[in-house]
């Protein structure tokens, strides 16, 4: 079978062949014509099949006509001047070097555009265009035409910001490091034997230098290590920056006195080599996934205009000036932004977002209208009831944000070690000062300096940075990505596991069919599915793709009608699939969940086909995964399910079924009001509250780029077999942790017996601490590498 | 021997330029995506590409 030679996918039976070459769909093959015309050919020969292929309708229509809105374009521009815009947009689909290639060639697509620059971290391309020429609303369909569909939301400050800490972070380093480097360079005569020849000129200078090159390391290096110290002690609190400062200041003051009393060369090298690989920690612990959003809101979701019918004129307006009472109009593949009464149309909304039930859902006139579905059909016209804040979702997810953030009331492990760290460090440092002042209170202060010193944990610092950063970067490239690494620890200390259903334990898109009725002829087959084919509803596409393949037939006086079902004429036959009450005139008696799509030959009722959702694959391991964890399921369907969910989670009194979105916010927090450590898995809207309010919240996500409601980690849904290796693996790098807490605590007592004797000499300093540092660092990241390499995860791209 | 005190202040000064040049590289945003342009040195000139344009069309 061939594959297309825009996006790869399989073309079929019937593929659109163009220029000789074939296509899945036209789409793909308008995305082609459109490239070859430029002569951007080249597209296609850095990458086989780089094109994304969309899912829905390509064309964009008047899906952005909002953006001729001057107000709403403005807050999009990034500038705008003297007839010349430049805008920055995120575009999920960007993924390889044709993709960066043809958004840099934009140029050649239409004139008006002057330059586009893409930054493929995180997926954004900055397009500068002569406004003149091409408008806002022309250069994004544009970009749609070509399938390079760009994500439109205000939120962009966010990552600005994070940018910037990122900069001024490798800016830390990088001063760290020359700092680093140049000290050791000036001390180095000191180490070497005989170095106590050195004139006294020279050790004078020396030691000059290296507090002129210090002084950057301690003021501009370690204000970060400084500020959150001073922050924890107003909170009365000790975390692991609190003896870090300590041993830093110590460092810092012990060396400064002895290069100006002439009495020594310091340890200024061991200052700015300790500053060095701690901030090196930092940044590998906070190297997150620029291109992932974690913390959206349902201003993210929703769109940013929508369309006002206000005197039978269509207008734009921002999705906070809706009022109540307002008409809205919503167009097919448009989200409903409102709660809202249909007031004109034929609604066939899908809800797979909010509830991740792929069945749309029909309405009619009067019927009230949930915020967070989708048209698909005809245009709708809409009151609004509630303005979008207000709206019920909204408003539950809401609630929460205001809400501190549950993660935080655990300790993390760091703090709890760095607590009694301290008091001990402190308590050795009075003793030996008492123990030495009845001698000499000069070597006193010196061996009081030195413990403090000696002590900074900064190997210990270094453990979580690099354990948990390392495992964070192994569960990406595994589909398992991690808002941050405190996500982690939080996850070890978890006893209760709850699941949503729809959509997190069945798929969201494939079904299981079975055919109800009179067994059905060949052509019988070939029939329904030539009139199934027509139809681009998720039940026909199911229907269709589950009946044998044949070739197409001509379909003679083809009708849709929205929520109720198609029909058509083939060889003379009158063919009708859809709802029981468009083929038996009937409601249908049954259980309304489990979807039929009943079909009628020549008038006559033939039967059903039955679609079920069905569970991901490796549901029975995941759960049983769970070993030690209380498990729960909780689900906004009724109990059809119950008896297969009862064999999976093994008790009955686990599952709970008919849970409205507030039941299952208020059902975790009971569960974590009760002391229990509570992990959320879900998927669409309606578990948002409860995702935001539990201690770990795990988002399933066909597309990870897309929207997901605000969570702490996004699980590619094709991963889901492997969630409970997740969580194990994270547990076994606890272990880790503390064998390297192990390991630099060592040190300490090595480092500390002699400190306490006063024997601490700047070379053995210069030796034990980075040495110290260096082998954490080594143990941490290669034993959690080692480990997933023997738990089958991929470590390298 | 004093004359290492002068070396090392040159060699000092050096690595301050370097250490400027490595701020300045990192302000103006070149540490921000460390993707494109390992891939973007990669393409041809504009110029090239409508001189061979037909022989791309045919290898595609």
């Amino acid at each position: 079978m061939a594959e297309c030679v825009h996006c790869g996918q399989e073309c079929g039976k019937n593929p659109v062949v163009f220029d000789q070459k074939p296509f899945c769909c036209n789409g793909c093959s308008m995305v082609y014509q459109i490239l070859s015309e430029k002569k951007l050919n080249r597209y296609y020969e850095m990458m086989p099949s780089p094109g994304i292929r969309l899912e829905t309708e390509n064309a964009a229509g008047t899906r952005y006509a909002y953006l001729d809105n001057q107000e709403i374009s403005n807050r999009l521009l990034e500038f705008s001047d003297g007839g010349i815009s430049r805008v920055k947009l995120f575009i999920p689909a960007i993924h390889c070097s044709s993709c960066i290639w043809l958004l840099e060639n934009l140029n050649t697509l239409h004139p008006g555009i002057m330059h586009s620059h893409v930054n493929f971290v995180r997926k954004e391309v900055s397009i500068t265009f002569h406004d003149g020429e091409i408008s806002l609303r022309q250069l994004i369909e544009l970009l749609h035409s070509i399938h390079y569909i760009p994500d439109i939301s205000y939120d962009s400050s966010k990552k600005d910001s994070h940018q910037k800490a990122n900069r001024r972070m490798i800016m830390k380093i990088g001063v760290a490091g020359f700092a680093f480097g140049n000290i050791m360079l000036v001390s180095f005569p000191d180490y070497l034997p005989g170095g106590e020849a050195i004139d006294r000129l020279m050790a004078g200078t020396f030691g000059i230098v290296s507090f002129i090159l210090a002084l950057p390391v301690i003021t501009y290096c370690s204000s970060d290590f400084f500020l959150s110290a001073w922050k924890s002690l107003r909170k009365k609190v000790i975390n692991i920056d609190l003896p870090l400062s300590i041993g830093i200041l110590a460092l810092f003051l012990e060396s400064s006195y002895e290069i100006f009393s002439g009495s020594g060369t310091g340890y200024m090298d061991s200052l700015a080599g300790l500053l060095f690989f701690m901030l090196i920690g930092r940044w590998y612990q906070s190297r997150t996934y620029q291109s992932l959003s974690f913390d959206r809101d349902y201003r993210s979701y929703f769109p940013i205009a929508v369309t006002l019918l206000r005197d039978g004129n269509e207008e734009f307006v921002q999705l906070q000036d809706v009022r109540q009472g307002d008409l809205i109009l919503v167009r097919n593949g448009e989200l409903i932004p409102v709660d809202s009464v249909m007031m004109e149309g034929e609604g066939s909304i899908d809800y797979s977002f909010v509830t991740g039930e792929s069945i749309p859902v029909s309405k009619k006139t009067g019927d009230f209208v949930y915020a967070g579905g989708k048209q698909t059909g005809a245009a709708i016209k809409l009151q609004v009831v509630k303005e979008v804040a207000q709206s019920y979702l909204t408003q539950l997810w809401n609630e929460d944000r205001l809400g501190e953030e549950t993660g935080m009331n655990m300790q993390t492990i760091v703090n709890r070690v760095s607590h009694y760290f301290t008091l001990v460090i402190l308590a050795i440092a009075t003793l030996a000062f008492i123990f030495w002042a009845f001698e000499d209170i000069g070597k006193a202060v010196y061996v009081f300096a030195s413990i403090l010193i000696v002590a900074c944990p900064c190997a210990l610092s270094l453990t979580i940075p690099f354990t948990f950063g390392n495992l964070m970067r192994i569960f990406g490239r595994n589909g398992f990505y991690i808002k941050n690494t405190g996500v982690i620890e939080n996850l070890v200390k978890t006893d209760t596991v709850v699941f949503d259903k729809t959509g997190t334990l069945t798929h969201s898109r494939s079904m299981n069919v079975s055919w109800e009725g009179e067994p059905l002829s060949v052509s019988e087959m070939q029939w329904i599915r030539s009139v199934a084919r027509n139809s681009t509803h998720p039940l026909s596409v199911i229907v269709s793709d589950w009946l044998p393949a044949v070739a197409d037939m001509t379909v003679e006086g083809y009708r849709e009608i929205p929520g109720m079902g198609i029909s058509g004429l083939l060889e003379g036959h009158s063919i009708m699939l859809g709802s029981r009450k468009f083929i038996a005139g009937s409601e249908s008696p049954e259980d309304s969940r489990v979807s039929s799509v009943y079909i009628s030959i020549d008038h006559k009722l033939k039967g059903y086909f039955k679609l079920e959702n069905s569970y991901r694959e490796g549901l029975e391991e995941v759960i049983a995964g769970f070993d030690g964890y209380q498990k729960y399921m909780i689900s906004g369907d009724n109990d059809s399910e119950r008896s297969n969910l009862v064999k999976v989670f093994g008790a009955d009194d686990a599952l709970y079924f008919n849970q409205s979105p507030l039941d299952k916010l208020n059902f975790i927090n009971d569960l974590t009001n009760s002391g229990r450590k509570v992990i959320m898995i879900g998927d669409g809207l309606n578990d948002a509250g409860a995702l935001i309010k539990a201690d770990i919240g795990i988002t399933i996500a066909d597309d990870i780029y897309h929207f997901s409601p605000a969570c702490d980690a996004i699980l590619k849904s094709s991963e889901f077999g492997r969630l409970n290796h997740f969580v194990g693996f994270a547990r076994k790098s606890v272990n880790i942790v503390y064998m390297s807490y192990g390991i630099s605590f060592m040190y300490n007592i090595v480092g500390l017996s002699f400190a306490v004797q006063g024997l601490l000499s700047p070379v053995f300093a210069a030796v034990l601490m980075p040495l110290s540092s260096i082998s954490v660092v080594a143990f941490a990241s290669l034993s959690v590498t080692v480990l997933a390499k023997r738990k089958g995860l991929a470590v390298s791209a | 021997m004093s004359v290492i005190v002068v070396l090392i202040g040159f060699s000092i000064l050096v690595a301050a330029g370097f250490l400027l040049a490595f701020l300045w590289a990192v302000r103006s945003g070149q540490y921000d995506d460390d993707v494109s342009p390992s891939v973007r040195i990669l393409f041809d000139n504009e110029s090239d590409k409508s001189n061979d344009s037909s022989v791309n069309q045919n290898n595609v």
